[in-house]
């Protein structure tokens, strides 16, 4: 660059400037819109439906589908709430036995996907199961008829379901927020005459406000998106509905505008979470880097805390995973199947790669609503963030209209040109399945690297601009270093999610590919778990080191902390 | 820098361009599969050792049509490979099909599990049945579809979701015996005897059948086979042991059948392959192995049942309407479904 401005003295400084920024902007829309085309192909898709739905659905199940989906959003929202709420207050504001392995094991549940974790629960608690077993031996009943048992197949049993494994993600947002406030604002509740309580519903839980509601908002839309949770306990929720249409009435179009319509309710839901999101700049703790008191808990207080953390940790990690791994002891021949290993690969390679192309395009989007305070940008993030509202199987159709409109277009270019036809390229290629988890993921990893670097002041980019860095060597050289807890955060969440994910995964792979979790769902959908379990276990575990890895990220935005009554 | 970028950019395309070629001049055929691998892959096995060609699968349970539509006449798919009729008249409707004319074929399959344009052929059988409990039903007690709508089977029947597939073939055959009006009647009364909201597989209804929660369920028939040998599973033994197994409409027009299936694409790049793959799924060999690794029925009249089958089922009278007719009925079944409410 600054041979460049040598070579060139006539060209002003500022309009050399201005290019590079010019480059900043065009080069932000263009991937946002690359990443936006899924999204636009299903908007598109639902312009030409094959007969008009609706009336059919109004007059009969769209009721039903639509107060069920209204109870399982509230009924996930608040459980989760409740129990990644509790628990990160406890671990971060009180001192109680076994504090510090809550703080990293209420993340567990993470990594273990809803559809397992259904399939787990209704081994054990059906009439055949274990429990009801134990039962019927210990009373002596003998049939159904003898005594009452609820079913887990239930609307309560899939928000009980969703609830163990989504809660996580309130819990992360809640106790970074915990983390982050001051003493002193604690303190001076406490002096004008605010009990432990008061002080921590008056003052404590408002600020963390917004924080909780990013993490609801994910919690929302992942309830959203769920198919497999559902559709295995008979909740016929809204995406019940749209693979009904798809599918069992042959009508893409109709299923698309269902879809439609769920991403406008989340795009509501996200503005909101963005205004909430907006007042959380009034509350920033000056004093982060001093330890945070913490309030030791005695007497019966001390285990009540115990059991609010051991409740969601047993029920969301450990009971489920000893089960699976009983399964897996029993039926180790799996070890010796032929592919398992290169599943295994699959599913890592596939991951780490989506993981590391949204933290790029994260940045790049970030970054450049940072270069420029310009609205259009703002658009341009949120539109490449529409991904994540849709359910899996209907975003895969979404990734295949723009990739074989490619393959096809460039293919009867060079037939026409030079006579080599290509056939399909990115189509089938393990390269539509990043993109898609690219574009289903972009809005955790956003999120993350975009609060991150909200942190930063801008007098340090207006420092290092002024003294010569191009706006990429000052994210490289500045911003970068700063915040890299933030991005390794995005790109394990992402990690861990693209190990779980199904639908997608499953409609766009080449022939003879199987990840881990496209290898579990063959057997699990058919009741089949034992099967696959060691595969299950494996999804499981390779989660849990991530998620580790996180907690102490956490941990360490805020300095050693001591305990005082 | 730029010279080595250069040198492996043009490698990379190179190969880019090249591999397609080369992939076509394999023996191979590649199916999109609605059924599970681990299901057809003996089948896959055999057909390798015999001919050579080596068979490349996709499996999913849903989306490879709309794959196989927007990927268009570059597709790589051969041939369609589906569990059930849906699938392949849906298939026929988008136009990814084309005509499969083999004697072989022809002379195997019947005419009523074939498509009248010959877009697709099926391979295997089965029927819907009835099963019900050895204590609680007496033999004769229920005998057709129709029963199902019997009063006196109030909270005592078991189903999954009318809007599985197999429900919708079956809802499908009673709309096309009983047009609109009737069949409706008869899902409401079906409806009210349910002893639970529709959930599980089949097998998990007979499972309920044998812990008291009703006394009657629906299923497909090849589920009692794989029930009754289970091993690894024996307490599926015991819910097979419960019922007795019931063909339905015995004394008129026979029991509902349903077939796998499946059909070669309309731009198939290995057509050659893809037929003799057909060929030989619908061979005596093949159709063994369906038997004994799936029990379902030889899709040939006439073929005599392997042991295992006869061991536990005896040949029954078969529903003889075209499964295109069913198949079209499909969507207005599916829309039945939600106008009486089944699943709510």
């Amino acid at each position: 660059m600054k041979a460049l401005s040598l070579q060139m003295p006539w060209l002003p400084q500022r309009s050399r400037q201005q290019t590079g920024l010019k480059r900043w902007y065009f080069s932000t829309w263009l991937v946002a819109a690359l990443v936006a085309l899924p999204v636009l192909s299903v908007f598109y898709l639902a312009l030409f439906p094959k007969e008009n739905i609706w009336q059919h659905l109004a007059s009969t199940v769209l009721p039903h589908y639509l107060a069920t989906t209204a109870l399982l959003l509230l009924g996930t929202g608040l459980l989760s709430a409740l129990l990644g709420i509790s628990s990160a207050a406890l671990v971060s504001l009180c001192n109680f036995p076994g504090r510090r392995y809550f703080e990293w094991a209420l993340l567990l549940p993470f990594a273990v996907p809803a559809y397992l974790i259904a399939y787990i629960y209704t081994d054990l608690l059906e009439f055949s199961g274990p429990v009801q077993g134990m039962l019927r031996d210990l009373f002596g009943w003998q049939t159904l008829r003898d005594y009452w048992f609820p079913d887990i197949r239930t609307l309560g049993g899939a928000i009980l379901m969703l609830s163990l494994v989504l809660y996580p993600y309130i819990y992360l947002l809640a106790r970074a927020s915990f983390l982050e406030q001051s003493n002193s604002l604690r303190d001076a509740s406490r002096m004008l005459g605010c009990s432990a309580w008061q002080s921590f519903f008056r003052v404590s839980l408002p600020i963390a406000r917004p924080a909780i509601a990013v993490g609801l908002s994910l919690v929302c839309m992942e309830t959203l998106n769920d198919f497999g949770t559902v559709d295995f306990f008979a909740v016929k929720s809204l995406s019940a509905g749209i693979y009904d249409t798809w599918l069992n009435m042959n009508n893409l179009g109709g299923a698309a505008q269902i879809a439609s319509m769920m991403m406008i309710f989340v795009v509501m839901l996200i503005t909101l979470e963005r205004i909430g999101r907006s007042r959380q700049k009034q509350f920033h703790g000056s004093d982060r880097f001093q330890a945070l008191d913490t309030l030791e808990l005695d007497g019966w207080r001390r285990w009540a805390a115990f059991a609010t953390c051991a409740i969601p940790v047993t029920l969301g990690f450990v009971l489920p995973v000893s089960i699976l791994t009983g399964y897996a002891l029993d039926n180790l021949d799996q070890l010796w199947e032929q592919n398992f290993l290169s599943h295994a690969l699959h599913s890592f390679s596939l991951s780490v790669t989506a993981a590391v192309a949204t933290i790029v395009i994260a940045l790049l989007l970030a970054y450049s609503k940072r270069l420029h305070k310009q609205r259009s940008l703002q658009h341009a993030v949120n539109l490449s963030s529409l991904g994540y509202a849709m359910p899996g199987a209907v975003l895969a159709i979404g990734v295949m209209i723009p990739l074989a409109a490619f393959d096809n277009g460039l293919d009867s270019w060079l037939s026409n040109t030079f006579g080599i036809s290509t056939g399909l390229l990115l189509s089938g290629s393990t390269f539509a399945i990043v993109f898609a988890y690219s574009v289903r993921f972009l809005a955790v990893s956003t999120g993350a690297v975009d609060s991150s670097l909200s942190k930063i002041t801008p007098s340090m980019d207006m420092a290092s601009r002024s003294l010569g860095y191009t706006p990429l060597q000052t994210l490289f050289k500045v911003h970068l270093p700063l915040i890299r807890g933030g991005i390794l955060t995005a790109a394990l969440v992402v990690f861990v999610d693209c190990m779980k994910e199904l639908p997608a995964t499953l409609i766009l792979r080449p022939f003879n590919y199987d990840t881990l979790a496209t290898f579990v769902y063959q057997y699990a959908s058919d009741e089949m778990l034992e099967e696959c379990s060691l595969a299950a276990l494996l999804i499981i575990l390779v989660g849990i080191v991530p998620v580790i890895f996180l907690s102490r990220t956490i941990t360490a935005t805020r300095g050693q902390r001591k305990a005082t009554h | 820098m730029s010279k080595i970028s250069r040198t492996l950019s043009s490698a990379v395309l190179a190969t880019v361009i090249a591999a397609p070629a080369l992939q076509a001049s394999a023996a191979e055929v590649n199916i999109y599969s609605y059924r599970q691998q681990f299901l057809i892959q003996p089948l896959l096995e055999a057909f390798t050792e015999e001919t050579g060609i080596k068979a490349n699968i996709v499996f999913s349970k849903k989306g490879l049509l709309e794959r196989l539509k927007i990927e268009g006449k570059n597709s790589p798919a051969d041939v369609l490979l589906t569990a059930d009729i849906g699938p392949l008249h849906d298939a026929v409707e988008k136009g990814l099909l084309q005509t499969l004319n083999s004697d072989l074929v022809n002379n195997n399959v019947p005419a009523r599990f074939r498509d009248p344009e010959g877009n697709w052929v099926g391979l295997t059988t089965r029927s819907r049945i009835i099963y019900a409990s050895k204590d609680r039903v007496k033999p004769g007690e229920i005998a057709s579809y129709e029963d199902l709508a019997d009063p006196k089977w109030k909270g005592r029947i078991c189903n999954r979701s009318g809007k599985h597939t197999y429900n919708l073939s079956l809802i499908g055959a009673m709309l096309e015996e009983h047009g609109e009006a009737d069949t409706k009647t008869w899902l409401e009364g079906f409806k009210t005897n349910l002893a639970r909201k529709p959930q599980g597989n089949d097998r998990t209804q007979v499972k309920a059948v044998k812990e008291g929660v009703c006394d009657i369920a629906l299923g497909n028939s090849y589920y009692f086979g794989k029930m009754i040998t289970n091993d690894k599973k024996p307490e599926q033994k015991a819910w097979a042991e419960s019922v007795n197994l019931i063909f339905p409409n015995q004394a008129d027009r026979g029991a509902h059948m349903n077939i796998s299936g499946a059909g070669i694409t309309k731009y198939a790049p290995h057509r050659s392959e893809a037929q003799q793959l057909i060929e030989f799924l619908t061979t005596e060999k093949a159709q063994r192995i369906y038997a004994e690794a799936n029990f379902e029925f030889p899709v040939k009249d006439g073929t005599p049942w392997s042991p295992l089958l006869k061991k536990y089922m005896s040949e029954f009278k078969q529903d003889p309407v075209n499964l295109q007719r069913i198949a079209a009925q499909r969507a207005n079944a599916a829309k039945l479904v939600d106008q009486v409410g089944y699943d709510n």
